[in-house]
């Protein structure tokens, strides 16, 4: 590691070259305030907060836009610097409705942090919060302009992270705020519905559409004509290593069994798990992989179980529709399994069953009425999706103590799940776990190394050659969704040229870090976090007795007693969809 | 000479807004109707300067100047000055304004506008036909471009540049020559670009249109002089929108720049080549800051970003790339043809050469006007000038626009140079110079300024964005008799935060009429917060307008005078003002003959 010399407020340290001063500060355990800067975005120097001196100069710079040089004698803080960020940090407050206490983000809410580290006791200036429409277009996220600090992350995450280019600066001055363009509603702009805009989001500004209490009336029989609901839950594999965070454990410590046991005190009576469902998924569209890699047809194949993703492609990438894989996600197929086989088995009608899951993302909840293919058992087969932010929250409003909640078990009959259908929560998780049963299906053996490193990873674009037993597969695994045209573009261009595509089999999941790193999980993700989720998940599969979906036995016994065999024609019906062209701006 | 006479009429915007065209068209037509045209040529130029006296007319080779001249005056400027070799004198400038008109001044060179300045950038301003490229090359035009490509070498003109001590007009003064040597030196991009930021912004400031009216090839010779000393064979003028004559004056100088091959592909002949595009910006002032700029020409939304890393090397789509202002390329061609060590000649110590200020307010001679730097405040205000029209007393003077700051009377002989007003608390800026009496409230300056600079922030940083409002909020306050002691503190602290802490020049400087106007005349804001009262009788809602009845003789003209019918009286007998009616427009008290009518 190269380092540079540096002095911060006359004590000298070695420090990486390289590093933004905020950076380099850090590592000195200085802590400079601020409210725009994170570690996912190109320093984007809005909110003035974390200006600091070079020695011998009057002026203030913002650290967070300026590199370390060699000999820099770098002042953090003295009286000047702190009188000045506290004037900015009141004018930011003069702008910002002071209802904290109703807020989805008190006692999580970086300017709340900044307000008590400042010990603001009360704002000089006059309260200036203009009273804008909240946007509650989307099934998925809520924009709420009057709580806009204007730090500009959602619109950087929007357009850079995930080239999606729904948000964008409107107006401009005292005026200014984040709307998509044309100030359109978010459900008729591009946007698909990823939430990383509200993860990245420091305040109450723009945050998941809180479906809490709609789920509470109904659990709690409280709604009209629910008395005799059935309600159910899945939760997804990335909110087991991500929702401890919520009560004060590390990123990726696993807690399943908790999870469960909280879900059943919750007053679910059922409770499944989407890794059964990732198995099969795998077994449906490891299947649909084997089946067009060995007649070379409509090659590569492309995931689709990821919705931001699914809408980004009908909206960018509709050329490449053909060669999405038809297999719904997990979360979809747990769905119509739990409105046909599980009512069937534990005799229990369909339409009283209220099925719940919770996922790392927003865009889940888009989904699950996505199209007609969402309602295959005859109903809504999700009937509500919770993000694991909203799940913590309810836990807590429940009283119950998590940490120390004895594990339990889940609902057998959905729920029992191999080591591939956890790693989908993480990037590369999908191809790895397909890649896993792909090779048993080609060859009839079991893969004799199934860990594949080279598709794990926060490399935005992962390329690898699998070898089947002297048969080349080439992957290609993409996360964040500006990362996907590089791998499209490829191959377009070999399609294009009567070449034989540079991939088989895709995989894309929109979110950093894939679903660890989804737009519902807790706040705070940085490549850090996401990295231990994903070491947990990968923990969570090494410790999996059965590590293949195509050896999990409720799998085996699920298609034996009810879907047939993959692909077949019942399967087909609950368990694929369709995609279609859609327009970027609906009006 | 060709032709016997030349008649130049000013085509300036200024100009041309008092029917300047018609002028000129109606003079071609006289000379056509007196079948003159073979020994008489009509001229349209840019810029004169004298706007206060425009449209302006100059026959050659009399050199006699014709202020306020109307398009009806046509005929008799031809029959009596062309035919009869008579100048028409009741169109000769009168300096003193007296009826039996006995001090004509009859040449530029004795009109006292014009004796303490110095031309260098408005060389060819109300010279040449800007349309023309013939008549810039006649004034040395492209000579500079030439003796660079065929007997310079980049690092001679870097070595010209740097002995000349040109500094940056755009407003903070950075030396042109290691602008240039940054990019020039710059590794990172084979590929480098040469921009002229010409989206001037400042109220009352119009230095660049002029000159780009007036004399728009000067400005591509000095850009292609920077193409090929820095290495780029691509540029862009960023031009306001609202310039409409100079774009198209431009669009023309680069037509036929290009058919000569002054400008394209192997210009000269040589194995250079440079192209200029125009680039064309909605009018929206933080597009003057360069980041801003450059993100507008790449077709993103006029927002800065922070530096380093600077233009310089970071620039036009990340590459290398040399921004100057309009004024600072207007004097490339000059420190190459004169040398370095001339232009380093005029001046003051650290600042070389001149500067064009747009001169207004309330002075007697408004207009364009360039000077020598070290020239005093006193010298234009009241020499160039002609002092304060009305007798009335000088306040202080307004540099840099709403980035600026002011100057009071006190520091009227202190030489203007970069460092002087960066010491006063103001900016040289890019030129706007506005002129105010003792009838100017330093409060309601203060308030403009930042109404302006609150509409054109561009809303990314959260001090420029949020400090600007709540200090116009605090200002307007004062204004209408709501302040309190403590709004000085709020307003000093806003402002050090924004000077501190705001991302770009727009936000940074957008205080310092406030924090000036403060620092100068504190008292005034302490009259408004305490006494309620503004001595200058601006803020109408601390005016009372009251008629004493000692001294009212009941004239009934204020009556009269009065919009909204709010004075009242008997004839011969005094009036009052009914207060819940009166609008404050003072009406009545410039009326009154009698100075029955106070204003307090």
């Amino acid at each position: 590691m190269e380092t540079v010399n540096v002095k911060f407020n006359g004590k000298p340290y070695e420090v990486q070259k390289g590093l933004t001063i905020l950076r380099a500060a850090e590592a000195a355990q200085i802590k400079i305030p601020k409210l725009c800067d994170h570690p996912d975005l190109e320093p984007w120097a809005a909110c003035g907060l974390c200006i600091v001196k070079l020695e011998n100069s009057p002026k203030m710079f913002r650290s967070c836009a300026m590199d370390v040089q060699e000999g820099m004698s770098i002042i953090t803080h003295d009286s000047e610097i702190v009188k000045v960020r506290k004037t900015v940090l009141e004018l930011i407050l003069s702008r910002h409705p002071n209802d904290c206490l109703k807020c989805g983000r008190n006692g999580n809410c970086e300017l709340q942090n900044l307000a008590a580290d400042f010990g603001i006791r009360e704002v000089p200036y006059p309260q200036m919060v203009p009273d804008l429409p909240k946007d509650t277009s989307t099934s998925s996220i809520v924009l709420d302009p009057s709580k806009c600090v204007l730090c500009g992350r959602c619109a950087q995450v929007c357009q850079n992270m995930q080239n999606v280019w729904a948000l964008e600066f409107l107006g401009r001055g005292f005026e200014t705020r984040i709307a998509p363009a044309a100030d359109v509603d978010l459900a008729d702009s591009p946007c698909v519905k990823c939430g990383q805009c509200s993860a990245h989001c420091p305040v109450g500004a723009i945050y998941e559409k809180d479906q809490v209490a709609e789920v509470w009336n109904k659990i709690n029989n409280q709604c009209p004509g629910c008395q005799d609901i059935y309600p159910v839950v899945q939760i997804a594999p990335a909110v087991r290593v991500a929702i401890g965070e919520a009560f004060g454990y590390e990123p990726g410590e696993i807690s399943t069994g908790k999870l469960y046991a909280a879900l059943r005190r919750l007053g679910f009576k059922a409770v499944f798990d989407t890794n059964f469902s990732a198995d099969l998924t795998i077994l449906e569209e490891g299947t649909e992989f084997v089946k067009r890699f060995t007649s070379n047809e409509k090659i590569p194949l492309i995931t689709s179980c990821c919705p931001a993703w699914i809408d980004y492609l009908e909206k960018y990438d509709h050329d490449m529709i053909e060669h999405f894989s038809t297999a719904k996600s997990p979360q979809e197929m747990m769905g119509a399994m739990i409105k046909t086989y599980f009512a069937e088995q534990q005799k229990v009608d369909a339409s009283k069953i209220y099925s719940v899951s919770v996922m790392p993302c927003t865009a889940k909840k888009f989904e699950c009425d996505r199209n007609e293919d969402m309602f295959s058992s005859g109903y809504q087969d999700v009937d509500v999706v919770l993000t694991t932010r909203e799940l913590a929250r309810m836990i807590k409003q429940a009283g119950i103590d998590f940490a120390k909640l004895e594990d339990e078990h889940a609902d057998e009959i959905l729920a029992e799940y191999t080591g591939a259908g956890t790693i989908f929560g993480a990037t590369g998780g999908v191809m790895e776990a397909a890649l896993r049963s792909a090779y048993f299906l080609i060859t009839k053996e079991e893969l004799p190394d199934v860990n594949l490193v080279p598709v794990r990873g926060l490399d935005g674009v992962k390329e690898a050659t699998i070898d089947i037993k002297g048969t080349s597969v080439n992957v290609a695994v993409a996360h964040g969704l500006v990362n996907v045209e590089y791998v499209l573009d490829k191959i377009r261009d070999a399609l294009a040229k009567g070449e034989k595509s540079p991939y088989d089999f895709v995989e894309v999941m929109a979110c950093r870090g894939g679903c660890v790193g989804g737009g519902g999980q807790p706040y705070g993700a940085t490549d850090e976090i996401r990295a231990k989720r994903a070491a947990g998940i990968y923990k969570d599969d090494e410790q999996s007795e059965k590590r293949c979906s195509h050896q999990n036995p409720m799998i085996t016994k699920i298609y034996k007693d009810f879907l047939g065999e993959p692909g077949s024609h019942k399967a087909h019906k609950l368990l694929h969809t369709s995609y279609k062209p859609r327009k970027l701006y609906n009006k | 000479m060709a032709y016997r006479s030349y008649i130049l009429v000013c085509g300036g915007t200024g100009c041309e807004s008092s029917h300047a065209d018609k002028i000129y068209q109606n003079l071609k037509n006289e000379i056509e109707a007196n079948q003159l045209f073979a020994q008489v040529q009509v001229i349209k130029t840019g810029c004169f300067g004298f706007c206060e006296q425009g449209p302006i007319v100059k026959i050659l080779p009399e050199n006699t100047f014709y202020v306020q001249v109307k398009p009806e005056d046509a005929k008799e400027l031809v029959e009596e000055h062309i035919v009869k070799g008579r100048p028409v004198q009741r169109l000769i400038y009168n300096p003193n304004e007296d009826k039996n008109r006995s001090s004509l001044v009859t040449e530029e060179k004795d009109i006292q506008f014009y004796q303490k300045q110095f031309r260098v950038v408005l060389r060819n301003c109300g010279m040449i036909d800007p349309e023309v490229i013939e008549e810039y090359i006649a004034r040395d035009g492209y000579a500079a471009l030439e003796k660079v490509i065929f007997d310079m070498k980049p690092d001679d003109v870097i070595e010209e540049l740097k002995k000349s001590g040109l500094r940056g007009r755009g407003g903070a003064g950075f030396p042109t020559w290691m602008k240039w040597n940054f990019t020039k030196n710059a590794t990172n991009s084979e590929t480098k670009y040469v921009v002229c930021n010409a989206d001037e912004g400042d109220p009352g400031a119009y230095m660049d249109r002029s000159t780009l009216e007036g004399d728009p090839h000067s400005i591509l010779e000095a850009m292609t002089i920077a193409g090929f000393t820095v290495g780029a064979q691509k540029g862009f003028i960023y031009i306001r929108a609202e310039y409409p004559l100079a774009i198209n004056r431009l669009k023309i100088a680069i037509k036929q720049a290009k058919e000569m091959g002054l400008l394209g592909e192997n210009i000269l002949g040589s194995d250079f080549s440079f192209d200029i595009e125009i680039r064309l910006g909605a009018g929206a002032f933080v597009c003057g800051e360069e980041t801003a700029l450059l993100a507008s020409i790449e077709g993103k939304r006029g927002m800065p970003i922070p530096r380093p890393p600077f233009p310089a090397t970071h620039g036009l789509w990340k590459k290398p790339t040399v921004i100057n202002n309009v004024e600072t390329y207007a004097n490339i061609p000059m420190v190459i043809l004169k040398g370095g060590d001339w232009f380093s000649s005029i001046g003051t110590e650290s600042s070389k050469g001149t500067k064009v200020f747009a001169l207004t307010g309330k002075i007697k001679n408004s207009g364009l006007i360039e000077v020598p730097m070290g020239i005093t405040l006193r010298e234009i205000i009241y020499d160039i000038g002609g002092g304060i029209p009305g007798g009335r007393k000088f306040k202080a003077a307004q540099s840099g626009g709403p980035s600026g700051g002011v100057i009071t009377e006190e520091f009227l002989d202190t030489p203007i140079d970069y460092e002087n007003l960066a010491k006063l608390g103001s900016i040289m800026g890019s030129g706007g110079l506005i002129v105010m009496d003792e009838d100017d409230c330093m409060l309601d300056i203060a308030k403009f300024y930042l109404d302006f600079t609150v509409d054109e922030s561009c809303g990314k940083c959260a001090p420029c964005r949020i400090g600007g409002k709540q200090l116009y909020g605090i200002l307007d306050g004062i204004s209408k008799g709501n302040g309190e002691i403590e709004d000085i503190q709020k307003l000093k602290d806003i402002s050090l935060a924004m000077q501190r802490a705001s991302l770009c020049g727009l936000g940074q400087t957008a205080p310092n009429p406030v924090a000036s106007t403060l620092r100068y005349f504190e008292n005034e804001y302490m009259e408004h917060i305490v006494d309620k009262k503004c001595s200058a009788g601006v803020c109408k809602d601390l005016l009372q307008f009251v008629i004493h009845k000692d001294k009212c003789v009941g004239c009934t003209v204020c009556a009269r005078k009065c919009p909204v019918n709010a004075i009242s009286g008997e004839r011969k007998q005094p009036h009052e003002i009914d207060q819940s009616a009166c609008i404050k427009c003072g009406a009545c008290y410039e009326a009154c003959k009698f100075q029955a009518i106070t204003r307090g």
